[in-house]
């Protein structure tokens, strides 16, 4: 089996917290991100979600490597850039991109559209400035805006249309990655189907693996075959969509589907019980010790302060296995078949059954 | 026969610019009782707020210019006087904003703030603005109010902050509270603990609740009543039950297939609605999303594009504004299924 495209292993992101004063001493760290690993495989998508804070947005931030991550690894296509130099990210840039939340800020007001998406193929000097006018319009057809557009402005545009520019722009490149952070939350309903369409469309055409961080909870399991659920910088469970949402183990992730509306359910009149949880989230400068979601969940015991709960794999049939050191690759093959078992992977000492 | 409690009649709110008057809000009419909840749903530039802030008196001492008629509670609000309607404004009716950061001072403390609502419409001593205000905070479920009261709105997180502002509005114990997306910027679970408590304080106090939303999970977890706005326009108004269920409208329609869901087939492919909304400066002649509806090829003799079509019954309670036939909307879905 070749290896994934993208690897993270035990990535750690803290930011240091500065007292006040002539010298600024250290006082502590937001751990922002906290030992988090998964795998995605060429052509696939993986969802992270979580609440504000969780950490999901700076995990993309330094999976593109907009940011150096304390320690950990990520290795892409084989080599680890976790801690790579400037000058060695530059080939990287091609094959990583990314498409973020903010199509009004994310576009500068003062360039062309054909600036805008040309920009990548200027910088890496791929395509001669004679011919870009050309690609340009073909990444505008493709993205679905009228190629003779190329010499607008961004505020000629509307929301999803500026969107479709940031997509074009981070398509230029043919990236094997895109890390897409919340590229719907900021549109109207009835333009978000649009743009997922879009990247849907673009995904199949063209390869392209996604690592989708969304706090919408219905369009990741509309976008994404694989999702990972955050909180407070640590990954508590990944499964299968079709498990996560019928099944979810761990009580955050459950505590979360139960508060996200449903019209579907709720127009038929029927309501799922809703799990209140209380309190806020704890800071992230001073995480509660053993398991982060100790101090809101209903299922805490005294084990649950002491040791911290690793990701470890949960057979659906069986339950959590014995041991939490599963095999590498933690499906189990049964002879002949390559289907793997849907595996989840939870977080937590009493997962629910 | 009495009024109901909120009646908005044929209201219109128009924003004169330099490029021509902006049609915010045209023809609008609504009712809504107490104790009810009235979900108004759309996309921004729908009028949603615009419409609800007339209703404050918001547009006030604003060059907008604003026509039609707002019963509330036996009065007519377009007609009484600046003094008359500050008497109301923050007592009888109150709103709770989107963006709790942007709705709060950063320089005053948030006690300061919530008693000034109070101290407003009632002349009382300080201490005791400040006892109420304290009880307020309490009944928000705000933990240790007796200290947070003389906190400022950055030492609050973003749900917090909101339970703030819904102390602020519930205050002079409003009949009529006009929520504009107050849980957009919040996350879900946080979501689910404010719409828990705006219904635990509706149902306490029987206050009429405006539920502005482009949300319609949310819709389908609190409202009564649907208004589903359009560029400025009802297009569709009935039970959220019956609305979520059987829209008769192609834009509902096209909005409910357009969003996935978090239960419920996978395979269901998204049907976005194509285009974008029309502007308001030269709103379309006929039915302001005919632009964008895949469906008015079944109305014979283009009249979609030439006629408005007028918000008329379906059901008991459920009205709609579409020149299609009802008894066909089904046969109008397969020739649509059978051309793709």
């Amino acid at each position: 089996m070749a290896a994934p495209l993208l690897q993270v292993k035990d990535l750690v992101m803290h930011f240091p917290v500065k007292s006040r004063g002539v010298v600024a001493r250290t006082v502590g760290h937001v751990q922002a991100v906290d030992g988090i690993s998964f795998d995605l495989e060429a052509g696939q998508a993986l969802g992270l979600v979580g609440e504000s804070g969780c950490g999901k947005t700076t995990t993309g931030r330094l999976v593109t490597r907009l940011q150096k991550p304390t320690s950990g690894q990520i290795i892409f296509e084989g080599h680890d850039i976790a801690q790579a130099p400037p000058r060695a990210l530059k080939p990287l840039r091609r094959d990583i991109q990314m498409i973020f939340q903010d199509p009004y800020t994310s576009l500068n007001p003062r360039q062309t559209v054909g600036e805008i998406v040309g920009a990548p193929l200027a910088i890496h000097k791929l395509v001669p400035a004679s011919k870009r006018l050309a690609r340009v319009q073909e990444m505008l057809e493709i993205v679905g805006l009228n190629p003779e557009h190329y010499n607008r402005y961004p505020h000629e545009f509307s929301g999803g249309q500026r969107q479709r520019i940031g997509i074009a722009r981070a398509l230029t490149l043919q990236p094997k990655l895109l890390v897409a952070d919340e590229p719907v939350s900021a549109l109207d309903v009835s333009i978000q189907a649009q743009v997922i369409n879009l990247m849907q469309d673009l995904q199949r055409e063209f390869n392209i693996s996604f690592l989708f961080i969304a706090h919408d909870l219905a369009i990741v399991r509309y976008f994404c075959p694989e999702i990972a659920v955050m909180y407070l910088g640590k990954i508590v469970e990944k499964a299968p969509r079709e498990e996560l949402y019928a099944n979810p183990r761990h009580p955050y992730t459950k505590a979360l589907l139960s508060a996200a509306p449903d019209v579907g359910q709720a127009a038929i009149g029927g309501r799922r019980e809703r799990i209140r949880l209380v309190g806020d989230v704890p800071s992230p400068i001073n995480p509660p010790s053993g398991c982060h979601f100790r101090t809101r969940c209903w299922k805490a015991q005294d084990i649950c302060a002491t040791t911290e709960p690793l990701l470890r794999k949960v057979d659906v049939s069986i339950g959590v296995r014995p041991g939490a050191a599963a095999p590498a690759g933690g499906s189990t093959a049964i002879a002949g078949t390559t289907v793997a078992t849907p595996v989840d992977e939870v977080a937590c000492h009493f997962p629910e059954p | 026969m009495s009024r109901p409690f909120l009646s908005v009649e044929n209201l219109a709110v128009l924003f004169p610019t330099s490029d021509g008057i902006v049609r915010a809000t045209d023809g609008l009419s609504y009712t809504l009782e107490r104790g009810k909840t009235l979900g108004i749903v759309g996309e921004s530039g729908s009028g949603k707020s615009v419409s609800s802030s007339a209703i404050l008196g918001l547009h006030r001492n604003t060059s907008a210019m604003v026509s039609g008629q707002i019963w509330f509670d036996g009065t007519e609000l377009l007609g009484i006087s600046d003094d008359e309607m500050r008497a109301k404004r923050g007592k009888d009716v109150a709103m709770i904003f989107q963006d709790p950061l942007s709705a709060l001072h950063p320089y005053y403390r948030v006690g300061d703030q919530i008693s000034e609502a109070y101290l407003a419409h009632n002349s009382v001593p300080k201490r005791v603005a400040r006892a109420r205000t304290i009880e307020m905070l309490a009944r928000v479920g705000i933990p240790q109010p007796d200290r947070r009261v003389d906190d400022y709105p950055h030492q609050f997180s973003g749900g917090m902050r909101q339970r703030v502002m819904i102390a602020m509005a519930l205050i002079n114990d409003p009949i009529l509270l006009i929520a504009d997306e107050p849980t957009t910027a919040l996350d879900v679970t946080v979501q689910a603990q404010i719409l828990d408590l705006l219904q635990d304080l509706q149902r306490e106090f029987n206050t009429a609740l405006i539920m502005i939303t482009h949300d319609l999970g949310v819709i389908a977890e609190i409202a009564d009543d649907v208004l589903v706005m359009y560029a400025g326009r009802a297009v569709e108004y009935g039970s959220a039950r019956e609305l979520l269920t059987k829209p008769a409208m192609p834009y509902t329609w096209g909005l409910i297939q357009s969003i996935p869901d978090v239960s419920g087939p996978l395979d269901r492919p998204l049907r976005p609605i194509p285009g974008n909304p029309p502007s308001l400066l030269n709103p379309p002649v006929g039915c302001p999303f005919f632009a964008r509806c895949e469906y008015s090829r079944f109305v014979p003799g283009n009249r979609c594009a030439t006629e408005l079509p007028e918000l008329r019954p379906v059901d008991e309670g459920h009205l709609k504004r579409c020149h299609l036939e009802d008894d066909e909307l089904d046969s109008y879905d397969a020739v649509l299924a059978g051309g793709h």
